[in-house]
């Protein structure tokens, strides 16, 4: 039941459906059993049905945990069925269930959320470092350990007088003063419910940090978080009015998606629904498609100009800047985006999540973001430009020590998506592009999004993120580093313990054991 | 002469008319930088100017980007560079002369008149708002140009267009004259529609079914059109002073297969972990 019945398949071919069966079953203790039916209201994909009187197993089970966390008598267990099928480790039973779904239904593979695929994570091989004796620590609760980051483009040159004064700066453009290295990526009404949006908008404001609009405008009721809001401009343009590009905080080009690099936005009709329709400024029902890419940039000097129009748009008051893609090349694009006039670059690393893209990209393309980051400080660096732009990068931030690593690695600011929906009761059961999520999160279903309290959503990710910034200064303290723009780029106080030392040698990792000297 | 930007405002049965002499040049020759032109023709309309004549453009970019006073008349004299318009709200632009690339890109209402030629890419993306060419313009006129509601963008060019008109399109209305174009030839390029979803494109003059792009189809033309295409030439014959023929018979419409063009193409079966 895990894969759809497929219309299209007569009597005899069905059975090929069959042969996959489903990955997770609810277990349910019949003896502690209510019998409300509590679950079989909340599962969104229709995986219990009430028959005969019990609450019965239909099959399509995502494992999102809704039915066990909402049940009263907690007598519901997930569990992991075993397949059954024939083990081998080349055609894994993913890979045949793949084959199987495709040979039905003759379609592009769907998925969503980052790829689960077990490419191991570099930041897990990269070991922080410490004080000790001779740099001492120093202790957060009691001295100043500063977290504040700015965005926007740095002065290239500043001139001081005999006195100390600064006389003269060039080059530099407008800033956001945020707290935290921490910004929220762009995720888009649509993408995911109103509730959802409004709880991270919200979060963004209490700990006076940007959040990403995504591409689909911006709701009339948000404009009160423009101030916290990163405005985007994608290759569709939905939403993109001169009131959403004078009230936001920033102004991002969205060029590419770690997710899908090199790939456009599809929002399916079924989703445009009125308040969709209504945001992005289309007719209900249409496909919402963002081409892949801008027509109307083809080159670094296009995406001057599209930089330059907005600049001009927004009258230079507030930053202008690209979020590409980490594909291979990544350096080079970022050294020509910088040179185009960005004033803030984002870089998605391969493992950042998405609403809906083909499974083919998001599983095969793209770069991890711990070396994208480290080859674009390197590069940047090199030719003389990184001093001018603020890097942020994203694409699987799990953690605060992750946040702490792909600083260290070259980033000024992280970017999170993933984690915050976490906080708010994701479960990464990737099943977003479906809009069924039982937790109200990537659905336009007005009975799940109601699910989401947008009180209680943005609570849970302030807290999320202020604890994150509590560690970052605890480490910071820990390493000696009173201010976090001390730790952007500084690689000495990273160690590689892994298997690749030629990953460490690209990004410019030591390996551990080696010193200083 | 040097590099300044003459700036006289007159009052006129109360129409305040602000003229912005950007003509001059640098002891190099350059013209003047396009963000000190723009400055000027925001601080005229911040002092509430009815209209704006500028005189002497010579490629300045980003004129008028955002602006949104609805009221707002710019004339300009000369050639504005690329981005003319750029996510414009309201604002009339009439250019006597020829526009450069991306004239009207993502605008959300208003109009634009061009007595001369446009080059690439018109009316990129626009949600609402007309732009009248007189002369012809180049590839990509009037791609993903999306309808919503009441706002409904329309390009009209007089001439012929080149490759990839009306790309992507998800809504409003292109619709292309042909002028100078033998009956025998077709005065639009090759991909017509690609990928589009939405809109209609009409073409006086020949389109034959090789010049489609993926996802667009070639129909006959109904009642309702004729009745689109008589609004849009009429507003043309008004702007620039001219008479067109009526000879609907020569008409070519192009509309999209569907709107849902990725249906049945996505297989939606879960991940295993």
């Amino acid at each position: 039941m895990n894969a759809p019945a497929h219309a299209s398949l007569d009597d005899k071919e069905r059975v090929f459906d069959r042969i996959i069966p489903d990955k997770f079953r609810p277990i349910i203790d019949r003896n502690a059993c209510l019998n409300c039916k509590r679950c079989v209201k909340e599962c969104s994909f229709g995986a219990l049905e009430w028959k005969d009187d019990r609450v019965v197993y239909k099959g399509g089970c995502v494992a999102c945990q809704r039915c066990s966390a909402m049940c009263p008598a907690r007598c519901i267990e997930i569990a992991t069925v075993p397949s059954g099928l024939p083990p081998h480790a080349s055609y894994t039973e993913r890979v045949r269930q793949g084959i199987n779904a495709q040979a039905s239904s003759g379609g592009v593979l769907l998925c969503s959320c980052g790829t689960d695929m077990p490419y191991g994570m570099i930041f897990d091989d990269l070991i922080l470092d410490a004080a000790q004796v001779t740099n001492p620590s120093i202790d957060p609760l009691r001295e100043q350990v500063e977290t504040r980051t700015y965005v926007g483009r740095r002065s290239s040159r500043v001139m001081l007088s005999g006195d100390g004064y600064v006389t003269e700066s060039d080059g530099s453009g407008p800033v956001v003063a945020m707290d935290m290295p921490i910004m929220f990526g762009h995720i888009s009404l649509g993408a995911v419910s109103y509730n959802c949006q409004r709880s991270l908008f919200q979060a963004a404001k209490d700990l006076n940090i940007l959040a990403g609009s995504g591409e689909g405008g911006l709701h009339a009721d948000f404009l009160q978080f423009a101030d916290h809001i990163n405005g985007e401009v994608a290759s569709g343009r939905f939403g993109v009015t001169p009131e959403y590009l004078r009230r936001t905080a920033a102004v991002e080009i969205k060029v590419g998606q770690g997710a899908k690099p090199g790939h456009g936005g599809h929002l399916p009709g079924e989703k445009v629904s009125d308040l969709i329709s209504q945001t992005r400024m289309i007719p209900l029902g249409t496909d919402a498609l963002s081409p892949y890419p801008h027509h109307d940039i083809y080159s670094i000097e296009d995406l001057q100009q599209l930089i330059a129009a907005l600049k001009e748009s927004v009258e230079y008051r507030v930053p202008v800047g690209v979020k590409i893609a980490a594909v291979h090349n990544v350096a080079a694009i970022a050294s020509g985006v910088v040179r185009a006039g960005a004033d803030f670059i984002t870089i998605d690393g391969f493992r950042g999540g998405t609403g809906s893209t083909p499974r083919v990209i998001r599983d095969h393309a793209g770069l991890p973001i711990e070396v994208a980051t480290a080859v674009v400080d390197k590069r940047l660096n090199e030719e003389g430009l990184r001093n001018r732009v603020t890097v942020c990068a994203g694409g699987s931030i799990r953690s605060a020590a992750d946040m702490i690593k792909v600083i260290a690695l070259g980033a000024d600011v992280a970017m999170v998506c993933t984690s915050a929906l976490i906080a708010m009761g994701c479960q990464v059961c990737q099943s977003c592009h479906r809009g069924l999520c039982a937790w109200g999160i990537a659905t336009q279903r007005p009975e799940l999004t109601s699910r989401l309290d947008p009180e209680i959503g943005a609570r849970r990710v302030t807290r999320l993120f202020h604890a994150w910034n509590e560690e970052l200064k605890e480490v910071m303290g820990a390493m000696g580093i009173d201010a976090v723009e001390s730790l952007v780029g500084n690689r000495d106080r990273l160690r590689y313990f892994g298997p690749n030392q030629k990953i460490a040698e690209v990004m410019g990792v030591k390996h551990v054991g080696e010193g200083w000297g | 002469m040097d590099g300044t930007i003459l700036t006289k405002t007159v009052v006129l049965d109360g129409v305040k008319e602000t003229t912005i002499d950007v003509s001059g040049r640098d002891q190099w020759g350059r013209p003047i930088d396009q963000r000190e032109l723009n400055i000027e023709v925001r601080k005229a309309i911040g002092e509430g100017a009815d209209r704006i004549i500028l005189e002497g453009v010579m490629g300045q970019r980003y004129i008028a980007s955002a602006a949104t006073n609805r009221c707002l008349y710019i004339g300009i004299k000369g050639t504005p560079g690329n981005d003319l318009g750029a996510f414009m709200d309201g604002p009339t632009l009439e250019v006597f002369g020829n526009a450069q690339d991306m004239t009207g890109n993502t605008m959300s209402s208003g109009r634009i008149v061009i007595h001369g030629n446009a080059w690439d890419v018109t009316g990129l993306a626009a949600r609402g708002g007309r732009i009248l060419v007189k002369g012809s313009s180049g590839y990509r006129v009037g791609i993903h140009m999306k309808a919503f509601g009441s706002s409904k963008p329309s390009v009209v060019i007089g001439g012929s267009t080149g490759d990839y008109l009306g790309e992507y399109m998800a809504g409003g209305t292109v619709l292309v004259l042909g002028h100078g174009v033998p009956e025998a030839e077709s005065p639009v390029g090759t991909f017509i529609g690609a990928g589009m979803h939405g809109g209609v494109i009409y073409v006086h003059g020949r389109v034959d079914e090789h010049q489609l792009g993926t996802g667009a189809k070639l129909c006959p033309l109904e009642a309702e059109d004729r009745e689109a295409i008589e609004e849009l030439l009429s507003d043309f014959e008004r702007s620039f002073g001219m008479t067109e023929e009526r000879d609907w018979e020569r008409y070519s419409k192009i509309m999209p297969m569907s709107s849902r063009p990725f249906r049945g193409r996505f297989d939606p079966t879960m991940v295993w972990p």
